[in-house]
């Protein structure tokens, strides 16, 4: 069924190329060859022997009758093939050459580099943006009971503050003994190793506690507001509701945003408890501490201000990861692709974000010696 | 080569206990564009799927030119010379236009020069009717006649005998759904193609369809030309070729 396309010369008065074979795409790069071969002019080209023609051949075709400069309806063919070939003929002739698709690399890798700075630096416009309009909803929301929406932020309390408990709690735990074995081994050297305790409770009651939540809650709540937001988004739920007149940040950003304010620094209290928890247990079975001294080293070294310090920053992260989360999901566009990538993008931030802050915080404490 | 490019025997097609498909038959001739028409959940897109080859049914045979699907090399064969429009174009979204309508050029002949393949893929968006400017663009950047063309394309990019359509018309306005036609016409005549088309488009299958089946009752209740076929007596073909719509595109055909 496939036979080896062919173009032969038939030598005589009027020059003329013999096309035969089947013109197909699976020859069109031997054909393409062949044709940038065929260099002595001739007058015609007689296709009836052509046995089959699909588009590709086709586009060959016109291409060897460009190259002698014959008119594409003085080719020879079989009724059958004269559609086809007009079909592309029109269709290449429809609009002028092809595009210019490419740019050099370097250019394309300098515009990337270009487009991701102006991007990150909209961003930061954006969520400054962003901020400034939820805390003017959230004005209008609050002495207002009547836009206060109960049901909702109950709900995403139970989705993002204890649905999440079991995870932050087991992980500050885990991280709470990793810190006391960590502490142990340098210490020991010194027979110190009863400043486990502080270690392990000045880490988690500044840093730890409420660092592991923020983290814990960026990665696992601001993708989820992302991505809900973002659905509606992508469905047109969102401009469905301007044109009812609800305010879609009064109704989505403020449930939410009131949740986490709620629920973070909540979790970073049972986050610092089992962080110290996980102290404990390293202390007692590896280090032979008895329970009664490592609590009472506890409250000997630990004062308030350092509960105080971790927890101010609670509310701060939960700000952060509310509103990065929220604004991404705005941020979608029609399609389901880009969900996906406005949720990356949002953990990615809202990750960032907090560990930036953290870090600012922590200088800062430093300088007023707190 | 003589025999019909599509021909179904004894077709059943289940999920769990409900049966879709009991003891369907259908052949479709070379050269003709075939409109299956049905109310929802007779099963059009599952017959489309198990001629596809994408569903595997539950009895019956199943052959596409002359092989069957299910044997080995019968489904390659298929994916060779068939082309698919899915209802939404099915665009891959991460890719532009053109590197859609290369990817299948890519998969069955991996040693096509890029330059060359770039051409075909071209050659495939003018065909269909888009200029070449919509070459690079993302599928999300064009409007919905424009996605429906450009997958047009993408099925079109092997050359198919055999054209599988999944609602062409459907969420296009009555200007773009008659100039899709007219392209699905003229692609037919130049290209030589086979059509398999699900529409419930009356002015679709009043313009441009050869045969039209209409499916019902887990079968094909009746199968021919266009007049025959309204003239069938039963209450589903009744009420849908003799509605008020239906008289509005018979009119329209005059």
């Amino acid at each position: 069924m496939t036979e080896r396309p062919t173009i032969e010369v038939v030598t005589g008065p009027g020059q003329c190329l013999r096309l035969a074979g089947a013109w197909r795409v699976d020859q069109a790069e031997r054909l393409a060859a062949e044709i940038e071969r065929s260099r002595q002019p001739v007058k015609a080209l007689d296709g009836s022997e052509i046995s089959a023609l699909d588009a590709a051949g086709a586009m060959l075709l016109l291409r060897l009758a460009q190259r002698f400069d014959i008119a594409p309806g003085a080719v020879t063919l079989s009724d059958q093939h004269r559609a086809l070939l007009d079909a592309v003929h029109q269709a290449q002739a429809d609009d002028g050459p092809e595009p210019l698709l490419r740019e050099a690399r370097w250019r394309r890798v300098l515009a990337h580099i270009g487009a991701a700075v102006t991007e990150s630096w909209g961003h930061l416009i954006q969520l400054l943006a962003f901020t400034g309009q939820t805390l003017v909803t959230l004005v209008k929301v609050v002495p207002n009971p009547r836009l206060w929406r109960p049901t909702a932020t109950v709900h995403h309390m139970e989705q993002t503050g204890l649905d999440a408990l079991p995870l932050v709690a087991l992980l500050s735990f885990l991280i709470g003994a990793v810190v006391a074995f960590l502490g142990a081994t340098v210490l020991k050297d010194f027979g110190a190793e009863l400043f486990v305790v502080d270690l392990v409770a000045y880490a988690f009651l500044r840093e730890m506690g409420v660092l592991l939540t923020a983290i814990l809650l960026a990665g696992r709540t601001a993708s989820a507001f992302t991505a809900q937001i973002g659905t509606m988004k992508s469905r047109e739920e969102i401009d469905a509701m301007r044109t009812i007149g609800l305010d879609p940040v009064a109704l989505l950003v403020i449930p939410r945003l009131t949740a986490l304010l709620i629920m973070l620094p909540l979790l970073a209290v049972f986050a610092m408890l089992a962080g110290l928890l996980g102290g404990l247990l390293v202390a007692v079975y590896s280090l032979g501490i008895p329970i009664e001294m490592y609590i009472s080293r506890v409250y000997e070294t630990i004062e308030l201000r350092h509960y105080l310090v971790g927890l101010v920053k609670a509310p701060l992260f939960a700000l952060v990861i509310a509103l990065v989360g929220c604004l991404e999901g705005f941020k979608v566009g029609g399609t389901a692709q880009s969900v996906g990538e406005r949720t990356t993008s949002a953990v990615v931030q809202s990750i960032t974000l907090v560990i930036v802050i953290d870090a600012l915080a922590a200088i800062f404490f430093m300088e007023i010696g707190w | 080569m003589s025999e019909a490019p599509i021909v179904i025997r004894g077709l059943k097609n289940q999920f769990g206990s409900q049966v879709v498909h009991q003891d369907l038959d259908l052949e479709v001739q070379r050269g003709e564009i075939l409109g299956v028409v049905g109310g929802s959940g007779t099963g059009k897109s599952v017959l489309m799927r198990a001629i596809l080859g994408l569903r595997p049914s539950q009895g019956g045979q199943i052959k596409v030119f002359g092989q069957h699907i299910d044997h080995a090399g019968g489904l390659e064969m298929l994916r060779r010379r068939s082309g698919v429009l899915f209802q939404d174009g099915a665009l891959f979204s991460s890719l532009t236009v053109a590197e859609n309508v290369e990817v299948p050029l890519k998969a069955q002949f991996p040693k096509l020069s890029a330059r060359l393949r770039h051409e075909l893929a071209l050659l495939k968006i003018r065909l269909v009717g888009l200029s070449a400017e919509a070459a690079p663009k993302l599928p999300s950047e064009l409007s919905g006649g424009m996605r429906k063309r450009a997958g047009l394309a993408r099925a079109l990019a092997l050359d198919p005998e055999l054209l599988f359509l999944d609602e062409p018309t459907a969420g296009l306005d009555p200007i773009g759904a008659a100039a899709f036609d007219d392209l699905l016409r003229t692609l037919k005549e130049s290209l030589g193609l086979t059509v398999f088309l699900i529409t419930h488009d009356l002015d679709t299958l009043y313009a441009i369809c050869d045969r039209i089946a209409v499916l019902g009752e887990k079968r094909i209740l009746t199968i021919g030309p266009i007049d025959e076929v309204t003239a069938f007596d039963h209450d589903w073909v009744q009420n849908y070729f003799h509605g008020p719509r239906a008289r509005a595109a018979q009119a329209a055909r005059r």
